[in-house]
């Protein structure tokens, strides 16, 4: 994959290829965390974090000690265990310095370590081979995509929450999936726009 | 086999190493060293970090109360916080007012003390002591409800409490509980008495202290309990008053009667007594005699559940029955409820109804 600019590759990650609204990945914190802006925006930011550091962490450990030492098949636990070690670490600062958001996500924050899409952008970038620098924009790329649907969302709900009569059976989840089924469709217009594969 | 080897090093290895890192990052970052707390803007207190308010002023002799040891769900440990307490959290703005948020007022079991704090806390908290007592008598008050007699170890001087309000009694760790336990009991005793109180304790199924106290405590045993809590007390006034309890409701009111009595008030009492049957009417005896010993005091036990066979010759029905039936409109009363928290409520309403204004109104509702 060395055609691949870094910029087109970011630039992708994050609109016509996002993880989220196109792969479908990353679904359950998204869900019940785009309540309001704020809580979208701390979780949005833990998830942008988490992704591109385990990406280029996972590329490093894959490249440099799984193929050399031909224990490919190890890669689902090894990075499983990386992916786990970092949002721990990541629930210690935020416990620390960003208390009232820690207290918002609640349990949201540590399911990050089974949020598919993380581990997703680790094993894409496995699959398509990317290098480290293509690894590294790749995954901040997704998690800033990832970001921006949940803030999105986030928006869409806070101002449907003011101004729309909703019909009580369509509150909450419902009209979410409702909304997010939407924009995927708005966002399928980019397929094959550019490859990244 | 040497593949294999190699992939269980290689995995342990990985793993051993972020654990390493995680300890150290958890060392750093969970460790908050020494903090100085400034309470009344005069006693300056040096504390290790990383714990709950509520638990660290309870460690330096400072109680603050709680009804439900540090869960956050009983807002009664409330605490001003004027530098240092961070930002408030979700789990405290329900139990927060405007007002209070604003003169920084927070639930101390959920704030964690990581730096210095500047507080503020009433001078009562400062007379809130932990008290060592034996179990100087347990007797049967109904078929539920027991009398507990503490006499006072240490401190010395025993206690100094006003009528009306309540201590926190601890239990040790039984086989029903996880760790010691604790819950508030109102204290029925006089307030001249300083070397003991009784406390009245109605056995809850289920309940860990009341059923600790009701099989397991024996006579000579030593317990803890902290105190005095509450406001619930007799305010100053020129106005009747209106006792108003059910069951175990009448420990604190009982302790008020004998306030009452040593201060030969000449305010007319009146003092409504709930109970299903004669049996349950607790100190019936010592109750009417106080008839004779205020200058002017009136018993009316009200009984719910008698039949045609029991010799009854009193008030039948409700506390809030005898609230319709004898209470005037607009009367010039201070009224007292104690109780469970429904009978108050009702008693409430129908005093409200009767054009009693709410800031005369005063309960304590046992849950």
């Amino acid at each position: 994959m060395e055609q691949l600019g870094l910029g087109t590759l970011f630039f992708a990650a994050i609109f016509t290829n996002n993880i989220l609204l196109t792969n479908f990945l990353g679904l359950c914190p998204f869900l019940a965390i785009s309540r309001d802006k704020k809580s979208a925006l701390g979780l949005g930011a833990a998830v942008v974090f988490v992704m591109a550091c385990t990406t280029a962490l996972n590329h490093l450990v894959y490249h440099l000690l799984l193929v050399p030492l031909d224990l490919v098949h190890f890669r689902f636990i090894i990075f499983i265990v990386v992916i786990a070690a970092f949002v721990q670490l990541v629930e210690l600062v935020v416990e620390r310095f960003f208390t009232p958001l820690y207290y918002v996500l609640g349990i949201f924050l540590p399911l990050i370590t089974v949020n598919c899409a993380i581990l997703g952008a680790s094993l894409f970038m496995i699959i398509r081979g990317y290098s480290l620098f293509q690894a590294v924009a790749y995954g901040a790329g997704s998690g800033i995509g990832w970001m921006l649907a949940i803030i999105a969302v986030g928006a869409i709900r806070e101002k449907l929450q003011k101004t729309a009569k909703l019909p009580q059976s369509l509150e909450g989840p419902a009209i979410t999936l409702l909304i997010t089924g939407m924009m995927s469709l708005a966002f399928m217009a980019f397929s094959g726009m550019i490859q990244i594969q | 086999m040497d593949q294999l080897l190699i992939g269980l090093l290689v995995i342990s290895g990985l793993a051993a190493l972020l654990a390493a890192l995680l300890e150290v990052a958890h060392r750093f970052l969970a460790d908050y060293g020494e903090c100085k707390i400034l309470v009344n803007q005069e006693k300056e207190l040096t504390v290790i970090g990383g714990s709950p308010l509520l638990f660290t002023l309870a460690g330096e002799g400072i109680f603050v109360p709680s009804a439900c040891g540090g869960r956050g769900t009983c807002a009664y440990c409330k605490v001003k916080v004027l530098e240092g307490g961070g930002p408030v959290l979700p789990t405290e703005l329900p139990y927060l007012s405007k007002e209070e948020q604003e003169a920084g007022v927070r639930i101390s079991c959920q704030v964690k003390v990581r730096n210095d704090l500047k507080i503020q806390i009433p001078e009562e908290l400062f007379l809130i002591k932990e008290f060592k007592a034996r179990v100087a008598s347990l007797f049967p008050l109904t078929e539920t409800i027991k009398g507990l007699r503490l006499e006072i170890l240490t401190p010395e001087e025993g206690i100094k409490f006003k009528p009306g309000q309540y201590v926190q009694l601890e239990i040790p760790k039984y086989k029903q509980t996880k760790g010691t336990e604790f819950r508030a009991y109102s204290i029925a005793s006089s307030a001249e008495v300083q070397e003991a109180i009784e406390l009245m304790i109605t056995r809850v199924p289920d309940g860990a202290v009341s059923v600790y106290v009701h099989d397991y405590l024996k006579e000579s045993q030593e317990v803890t309990f902290r105190g005095p809590f509450g406001d619930f007390r007799l305010q100053d006034s020129d106005r009747e008053i209106l006792l108003i309890a059910t069951g175990s409701g009448l420990a604190p009111i009982r302790s008020i009667l004998f306030q009452l009595e040593k201060d030969q008030s000449p305010r007319k009492t009146t003092f409504f007594f709930g109970a299903r049957t004669a049996k349950e009417l607790m100190y019936f005896e010592e109750l009417k005699g106080l008839e004779g010993k205020l200058p002017d005091f009136e018993f009316v036990p009200v009984l719910s559940r008698i039949t045609e066979k029991d010799a009854w010759e009193g008030e039948k029905g409700r506390v809030t029955d005898l609230i319709e039936r004898r209470v005037e409109e607009g009367a010039a009363k201070d009224v007292y409820i104690c109780g469970n928290p429904d009978m108050v409520e009702d008693c409430v309403e129908l005093l409200k109804a009767k054009g009693i204004p709410e800031e005369r109104i005063f309960f304590d509702k046992f849950a």
